[in-house]
């Protein structure tokens, strides 16, 4: 298969007003895509995996970018780099777990110039679909990942149908350990939705990763107060610790009182085509001591469901053993 | 001299399969924004602004130019590198890579993977690091960029950090040494005394094929005046 390493002709617009990018992407329905820091797209064009006529290039709305207080928690600007969120004051002390998946993102130079809205709404990394091959994903009726001679290591567990690909995104982990909203825009108005609802699998829209409608846009991420400054855990194990995506990582976020355990958010990432939360684990750990013990018996119940494909079996115990990680005093 | 070509294309690959992006085929000529800036003035323009004038073909395809869309970006741009301004044609999609060693001769910056997965071509954009093969120029208009060649002096005395990379013998091959430099360069005008630690979190998005690394670190450390 030809590989290129200069970009197909493309029309690039660079709008300073969010109107004008949200009419832009109305009149472009079918064929725009919108760019944030590209470090996701540029390869899907060389590739001629994708092919949109026109990148609307978000970085000039100011609108879209920096990191502000709303209602008690945060509003975080699609725009913002993740560069600038790792750095921020209030996410380091409040919401430290964002903070920490997001220095866990590719490279220096990719968190640099990398959007949040970008990191969110990135596409699967699954290398059948990044190379063009016509898979499910891609419109067609095959799984190459999904048959007998197929490379599957670092494939789903849970909730595959047909398409075995998981969510690449490190924050997403993160913003939906801590309850987060998405805003979505477009020219009929804007919508606030929780992160449950703004990332999809397989089973209702094969064809993307989010609930975004052609059209629509994510202007900003809001993170409610309630997690702030909780006890946090994240951790992700990947081949190189540097540009690898997530083989599983998780994401936890709990109220601690004294040495109990109370409510508590406990999502994995690189085990499902969304991050993937473990309800079963919330609900064992609930009332119990942060605890080798109670480490070892949630992490029985992390991987309840599994469904293991030839080559990604090590994530079971990979994720029973994060489970632990995250309970242990 | 010879024209540059930009190493496009997979052996398989077929003329025919090819996508409709050809750097020799310049029938279309320059269609600059300004209509009143002619083919000729506009090549000795970037001749006269260029340390080489390395690329003829590569420089001068413009199909695309008169169906643009209104609202789009323009074609001709002024671009400030390491502290000249530079004027210069360039596409919608065209990567700063690609600009910077195929139209403005500046070949120190490298190209490894093209992907944003090595590192070679690592350049600094307002004091922050970037690959500039997946950073497209039009997105860098208005923004100081630093290229490799900027870091020396005028009379030629190399940058500290270059000083310190040949002091401690950081490269081997030297193909990635132009983005260790870069990086190294912006770790220290924003943290001068930073830790190994930390040298080796700013140093690691770049890939050295040589394993240079230790010795790369030595150098960053020479570099901030702590011995290694
Ligand atoms: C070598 C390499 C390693 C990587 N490793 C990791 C990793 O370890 N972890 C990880 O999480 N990611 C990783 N990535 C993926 C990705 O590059 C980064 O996550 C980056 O943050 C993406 O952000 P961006 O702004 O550059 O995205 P872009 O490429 O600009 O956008 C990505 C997608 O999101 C859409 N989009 C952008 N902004 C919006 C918006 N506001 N509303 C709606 N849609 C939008 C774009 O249309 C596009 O489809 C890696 C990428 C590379 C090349
Ligand atoms: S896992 Fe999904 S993306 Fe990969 S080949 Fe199968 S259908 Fe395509
Ligand atoms: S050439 Fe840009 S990162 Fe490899
Ligand atoms: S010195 Fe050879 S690749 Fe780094």
């Amino acid at each position: 298969m030809p590989s290129y390493d200069v970009m197909p002709d493309v029309q690039l617009y660079q709008p300073a007003e969010l109107e004008d990018a949200l009419n832009l992407l109305d009149e472009h329905k079918n064929d725009g895509w919108l760019l944030g820091g590209g470090q996701d797209t540029y390869g899907w064009l060389k590739d001629r995996a994708k092919n949109p006529k026109a990148l609307i290039d978000v970085n000039g709305i100011s609108a879209l970018k920096g990191i502000r207080p709303v209602d008690g928690g945060l509003e975080i600007g699609a725009a913002t780099t993740l560069r600038e969120i790792i750095r921020d004051p209030v996410v380091n002390s409040d919401y430290a777990l964002l903070a920490q998946a997001a220095g866990r993102v590719a490279s220096p130079q990719i968190r640099n110039v990398g959007t949040l809205g970008g990191n969110l709404v990135q596409d699967a990394r699954c290398w059948y679909y990044r190379r063009g091959l016509a898979c499910y994903r891609a419109g067609g009726n095959i799984c190459y990942a999904d048959s007998p001679e197929g490379m599957n290591r670092e494939h789903a567990l849970f909730n595959a149908s047909r398409c075995v690909a998981v969510s690449p995104s490190d924050t997403a982990t993160a913003l939906a350990a801590l309850d987060a909203t998405m805003v979505v825009a477009s020219v009929d108005g804007t919508r606030e939705l929780p992160a449950d609802r703004f990332f999809a699998g397989p089973a209702t829209h094969i064809t993307r990763m989010t609930t975004l409608e052609p059209g629509e846009m994510l202007t900003a991420v809001r993170i409610p107060a309630r997690w702030a400054g909780k006890r946090f855990y994240f951790e992700k194990v990947a081949d190189r610790d540097v540009w690898d995506f997530a083989l599983v990582s998780i994401a936890v976020a709990m109220d601690v009182d004294g040495a109990t355990i109370g409510e508590s958010r406990f999502v994995c990432g690189g085990v499902a085509c969304t991050p993937y939360r473990l309800t079963d684990v919330e609900r064992a750990v609930r009332g119990k001591a942060l605890s080798d013990d109670t480490g070892d018996q949630a992490a029985a119940l992390a991987s309840k469901g599994a469904r293991a494909l030839n080559y990604n079996h090590f994530k079971i115990p990979l994720m029973e053993n994060l489970v632990r990680r995250a309970i242990r005093v | 001299m010879p024209a540059l070509r930009y190493p496009d294309t997979a052996p398989e690959s077929t003329a025919a399969s090819r996508p409709n992006f050809d750097f020799t085929n310049n029938k279309a000529g320059i269609q600059a924004v300004n209509p009143n800036l002619t083919r000729r003035r506009f090549i000795k323009g970037v001749i006269a602004s260029s340390v080489a004038a390395a690329s003829t073909n590569a420089g001068l395809r413009a199909a695309g130019a008169q169906d643009q869309g209104s609202g789009t970006v323009e074609r001709l741009v002024s671009l400030n590198i390491n502290g000249r301004v530079r004027r210069v044609d360039v596409l919608p999609q065209e990567t700063l890579a690609y600009t910077l060693r195929y139209k403005l001769g500046l070949t120190g910056t490298k190209i490894g993977c093209n992907r944003g997965e090595c590192g070679a071509c690592t350049v600094i954009i307002d004091g922050v690091t970037n690959y500039s093969c997946s950073t497209l120029t039009q997105s860098v208009r208005g923004r100081a960029v630093r290229t490799v060649e900027g870091l020396q002096a005028a009379d030629g005395t190399l940058h500290p950090v270059q000083q310190a990379f040949v002091d401690e013998l950081g490269p081997q091959c030297g193909f990635c040494t132009p983005g260790q430099v870069m990086s190294a360069v912006a770790l220290l005008e924003e943290n001068p005394r930073p830790t190994r630690e930390e040298a080796r979190q700013a140093m690691s998005g770049n890939i050295c094929r040589c394993g240079a690394y230790d010795h790369y670190l030595n150098s960053v450390m020479r570099a901030s005046g702590q011995s290694s």
